[in-house]
């Protein structure tokens, strides 16, 4: 059954996309993550431009993390102080990439630096995954138990000033680190179409030292607000939400979620961290592939304005 | 207004006493509004007419041809060019393209190229190879030659989007004056007016002209987001992820296990 999406000017067919949400639901509920790094690619896959999909994608990892922020909450493991904090700057840094997103368009690169920035994000974060749980694995079959001290327990990030206590999470941090994370995941964000949480989940337990009770449930809460206000922005600014789109994928993202978490919770975490890793890195390579062959087609057109 | 009125009624009296075997064009378009809505999937215009010779035996004495052009809203679009620079592709080179159809149909009952010479052809732009497609040039527009990189991409990919074409056998002639035009109207067509422009030919020139037009328009839920989204973007994002949210609690709700 085809419909037709009012803004980004096509039609698709319904099934296929809301298996599209199903399937990436079903994945970041697995994993605890957004799954904002496979929808969009997916979306310009079918033939919806960069720029319409990572504005829709916003509102789908919106409602997935608020779905997540949810359970969370009932568990209360989200540090709602450290959660602030990092929303504070993760606005600015929303808004700020929202600014650089229409800048790039403008100059014809935003998909050149989607592409580049897809790449080096996904292809890096995924190869330390699959670094970290091979180790693990190794060493659970040498019969070593797993360290316990993690590695750099005191690095340079504790060094810095203004630092603030944060009960729940129970560390000691300075502030700046607080903020320039959440302003690069915000930033980040909003130009690319992901969530995040699978760079401020890492993040946060390697430079922060939040502990993994509290880390996914806060990362969510991130998530929900920077995607959020990014679905706000990107319709304020460039009138590049489909709402057809969005209603689609949040409701076979929401649905898939569910049946993801129950899959997820029977899988030990190396193995799933593993899985993870290798989803990541092979789409970093996908991105990759498309920048290095020559494509089909040199030229390509965009609409600078109707008149 | 009305002084330009009267000045196409006096060449065109003139023009009629010019010719005094001159036909008549008469056409009826079979839907004037062509509504986008959530199922819109493309769909097939017809073009109905007759030719009225001034005197009967006119119309049997030759063959006539028949060229449309459909030209769809004008849009200013830029085509940009790829290349490899330190190992990736990137885009390098642009041109921007001024004011041009976003849809153009060029519809004929045989090739352009057979119907009028090369002259005649270009000075009444038929066939995509004669419209006048203008690129920004400096502080200037104009069009390029017919073979230019750019202009040949930009016919190329607006045709693979099936927003340019040419068929020399869309227009059907059911008696020797009476013919039909199918007008192809693809699911991704631009919404606003078109214009519908008929040219007759008899032995290699122009005889008669008329024109038609018709509106796209989105109808509809597509029309309401489309114009919200445009008109009211804030609000329209914030209930975008109101929704987001709504939905997402719902999912919680619903799925609830604890």
């Amino acid at each position: 059954m085809q419909i037709y999406l009012p803004i980004a000017d096509l039609p698709v067919n319904i099934f296929l996309v809301l298996g599209m949400g199903l399937a990436v639901g079903f994945i970041s509920g697995m994993f605890g993550i957004g799954g904002g790094f496979l929808m969009t690619p997916l979306l310009i896959f079918i033939g919806i431009s960069p720029a319409v999909a990572v504005a829709s994608v916003t509102t789908h990892i919106a409602a997935s993390s608020f779905t997540g922020a949810i359970s969370y909450w009932r568990k209360r493991a989200i540090d709602v102080p450290l959660a602030m904090m990092l929303l504070s700057s993760g606005i600015l840094g929303t808004a700020t990439g929202v600014w650089l997103f229409t800048l790039l368009r403008e100059l014809d690169q935003l998909d050149l630096v989607i592409g580049l920035s897809y790449v080096t994000l996904l292809t890096t974060v995924g190869a330390l995954m699959i670094n970290e749980s091979v180790q693990a694995e190794l060493r659970a079959r040498k019969g070593q138990p797993a360290t316990l001290r993690r590695p750099g327990s005191h690095n340079w990030v504790h060094g810095l000033p203004f630092k603030l206590r944060f009960k729940r999470s129970k560390i000691y941090v300075s502030a700046i680190p607080v903020w320039g994370i959440g302003f690069s995941i915000g930033f980040i964000g909003a130009i690319l179409g992901i969530g995040g949480g699978f760079l401020l989940v890492p993040m946060l337990i390697y430079f922060l030292r939040v502990p993994t009770a509290t880390v996914i449930g806060t990362s969510m809460v991130l998530t929900l607000v920077t995607m959020a206000s990014a679905t706000v922005m990107h319709a304020a600014t460039n009138h590049l939400v489909d709402a057809v789109l969005s209603l689609i994928l949040i409701v076979g993202g929401v649905i898939g979620a569910q049946f993801g978490a129950r899959t997820g919770q029977k899988m030990r975490g190396e193995r799933l961290r593993l899985l993870l890793g290798l989803l990541v890195f092979a789409v970093g390579l996908r991105f990759a592939y498309e920048l290095v062959v020559r494509p089909d087609d040199l030229f390509s057109l965009r609409l600078v304005r109707p008149e | 207004m009305a002084r330009r009125a009267l000045m196409v009624a006096i060449l065109l009296a003139a023009f009629g006493a010019a010719q005094a075997s001159a036909e008549q064009l008469v056409v009826s378009l079979s839907n004037h509004r062509v509504a986008v809505t959530s199922s819109f999937v493309g769909e097939n215009l017809v073009l109905f007419g007759t030719i009225e010779p001034d005197r009967p035996q006119a119309a049997l004495r030759r063959a006539y041809d028949l060229v449309v052009t459909v030209t769809g809203p004008r849009q200013t679009l830029r085509t940009r060019r790829k290349d490899r620079v330190l190992g990736i592709w990137v885009n390098v080179d642009s041109r921007e393209f001024v004011r041009v159809p976003s849809y153009l149909g060029i519809l004929s009952n045989r090739p352009v190229a057979e119907i009028a010479n090369a002259d005649t052809a270009r000075r009444l732009q038929l066939g995509l190879d004669n419209f006048l497609l203008p690129q920004r040039i400096g502080p200037d527009t104009a069009d390029t030659v017919r073979d230019d990189p750019f202009r040949v991409a930009f016919v190329n990919l607006e045709t693979q989007y099936g927003l340019y074409r040419e068929s020399p056998t869309a227009v059907t002639f059911l008696t020797p004056t009476v013919f039909r035009v199918a007008i192809p109207m693809p699911a991704n067509v631009p919404t606003g007016s078109y214009g519908i422009d008929v040219q007759l030919f008899a032995g290699g020139a122009m005889v008669a002209r008329t024109s038609s037009a018709l509106e796209v328009i989105k109808a509809g839920v597509e029309q309401f987001v489309a114009d919200a989204a445009r008109d009211h973007g804030l609000i329209y994002g914030l209930v975008a992820s109101l929704m987001a949210l709504v939905i997402g609690w719902f999912g919680s709700v619903v799925f609830r296990r604890d």
